[in-house]
């Protein structure tokens, strides 16, 4: 039998206000899988990643974290969020502490370790993503994509069994993007379990397994790379991706022509 | 040896007597009043509705009446209801909480300074609201509250010079006795004004140190950019 999926949503649905953001989306995502979400701005990408560590309460159905449903009210949401890494548009590193404490501060005030232990291994998280230079620095004194990096590794630092990156890069001069893209494909070489909400088409080309195509909250099109950008189903996909990689992308990037 | 020299010789020991007072209300009274003011603030901005309304209460009535109608209320009204207070008492009591209710609403503006995404970042990696609020919201707030608060020191101590009118011998109340005793009020004023200066310019040099000490680093070049 094969294992059980690390993330499991069975029709999520979402409304801020009047707005049904989120209108029934169905997802598995496997142990090391890559996924990545794309769609136009406004489609519940967003809203979908935040609702897979509670920090966006779904207003009807049900999440899984690997056997944990995490939509049971009885359910630890603190002990779950542990395992779920979150990487953010705008970093939101801890701007009082320096980059090795941005890490610390979680293993030492979450998971109770002690302060020599947590130091080391914050400062092997930081080599994971090469900046243990930089360990003494506050997150003033970083670079945008230094500052990604150190929110990567605080998230790496909790162990998580899965991680969720939202718009890692938008945020970021261009120039600074590709540092935090390499650090993540290193990731996903290494076997971690990820979705990532971006509008880099190089990335999700090479690095994903699966593309997921989303429009006004429900997902239009799920397949591999290959198909998304080559063969897609639907001809939306095909308009979306066309224009993105126009915006965003280089000329051999873009899918072939319809 | 003239008459200035000799009449100061007389005076000095009394303005060090209440200067000594003058201090230590104010330092009694800004403790209480972070001591007072903080929670407050936290009621406030974190709190429950009942918790809110209660921290609003407290901050706007200390906030919406006179200084020296509160001292009389706290000297002179609560031992009609059971509760009698010293001089100092009262006091300390009194500045303590008016300074709580102007320490909360620094606090208050510093709490609500903190973007959202430091909470939800530290919510992401499983902090508990109570951890986030302890380990990264009030560290940062404390240091964006510190300029006002150092306002609210330094004016701490010319507050403190109310208490004359319930006879706490403060560096005020030395000032009004001397003048009687010597019928020279316009030396012993003018003395008395130049020590509380000395004063405000010690608390002000003390809360830049402060202030600098605990900057962190980049957060300057980082607001310049915007």
């Amino acid at each position: 039998m094969s294992k059980p999926p690390i993330v499991k949503i069975e029709n999520l649905h979402k409304k801020y206000g009047a707005t049904e953001v989120i209108k029934g989306i169905s997802l598995e995502v496997q142990e090391q899988e890559v996924v990545v979400i794309i769609g136009p701005s406004g489609t519940g990408k967003s809203t979908m990643l935040r609702c897979i560590n509670l920090l966006t309460e779904p207003d009807e159905g049900r999440i899984w974290l690997e056997d944990t449903e995490i939509t049971d009210p009885h359910t630890d949401v603190n002990k779950v969020r542990q395992r779920i890494g979150m990487v953010f548009q705008d970093f939101n590193l801890f701007n009082h502490l320096t980059a090795v404490d941005n890490i610390t501060i979680g293993l030492t005030k979450v998971l109770g370790m002690n302060k020599k232990e947590a130091h080391d291994k914050a400062m092997w998280e930081l080599e994971r993503v090469g900046l243990v230079n930089q360990a003494a620095q506050y997150p003033a004194q970083l670079s945008g994509g230094q500052k990604q990096r150190v929110a990567i590794a605080r998230a790496l630092g909790m162990d998580p069994h899965v991680m969720l990156f939202d718009e890692p890069t938008s945020a970021l001069d261009p120039e600074l993007i590709g540092e935090v893209l390499t650090v993540m494909q290193k990731l996903a070489v290494e076997g971690m379990t990820m979705l990532v909400v971006t509008h880099e088409m190089g990335f999700a080309r090479e690095v994903s397994d699966r593309i997921i195509f989303m429009e006004h909250g429900i997902i239009v099109e799920d397949g591999p790379p290959k198909q998304l950008f080559y063969n897609p189903v639907h001809n939306r996909t095909r308009e979306f991706l066309w224009k993105i990689t126009e915006l965003y992308g280089h000329d051999e990037e873009k899918p072939s022509e319809f | 040896m003239d008459e200035l020299t000799l009449f100061l010789q007389r005076v000095t020991p009394q303005f060090i007597e209440g200067t000594k007072i003058t201090i230590q209300l104010t330092l009694v009274a800004l403790s209480l009043g972070a001591v007072m003011g903080l929670p407050a603030a936290l009621a406030r901005v974190y709190g429950a509705p009942w918790l809110r309304r209660l921290a609003m209460t407290y901050i706007e009535l200390f906030r919406g009446t006179p200084l020296l109608v509160q001292l009389f209320v706290v000297y002179y009204g609560l031992p009609d209801v059971g509760i009698t207070l010293s001089r100092f008492g009262a006091a300390y009591l009194t500045l303590g909480l008016n300074s709580g209710a102007y320490q909360a609403e620094y606090f208050r503006g510093a709490l609500q300074a903190i973007g959202s995404g430091q909470m939800t970042a530290a919510r992401a990696i499983g902090m508990t609201k109570v951890k986030a609020i302890r380990h990264i919201i009030i560290p940062q707030a404390l240091r964006l509250a510190l300029p006002a608060w150092s306002n609210e020191a330094i004016a701490m101590v010319k507050y403190t010079a109310i208490v004359f009118l319930i006879a706490v011998p403060d560096l005020m109340t030395k000032a009004k006795l001397l003048s009687g005793r010597y019928f020279n009020p316009i030396p012993v004023y003018i003395s008395v004004a130049v020590i509380y200066i000395i004063l405000v310019a010690i608390a002000t040099f003390i809360m830049r140190n402060i202030e600098r000490r605990l900057e962190t680093p980049g957060l300057e070049i980082e607001t310049e950019r915007h």
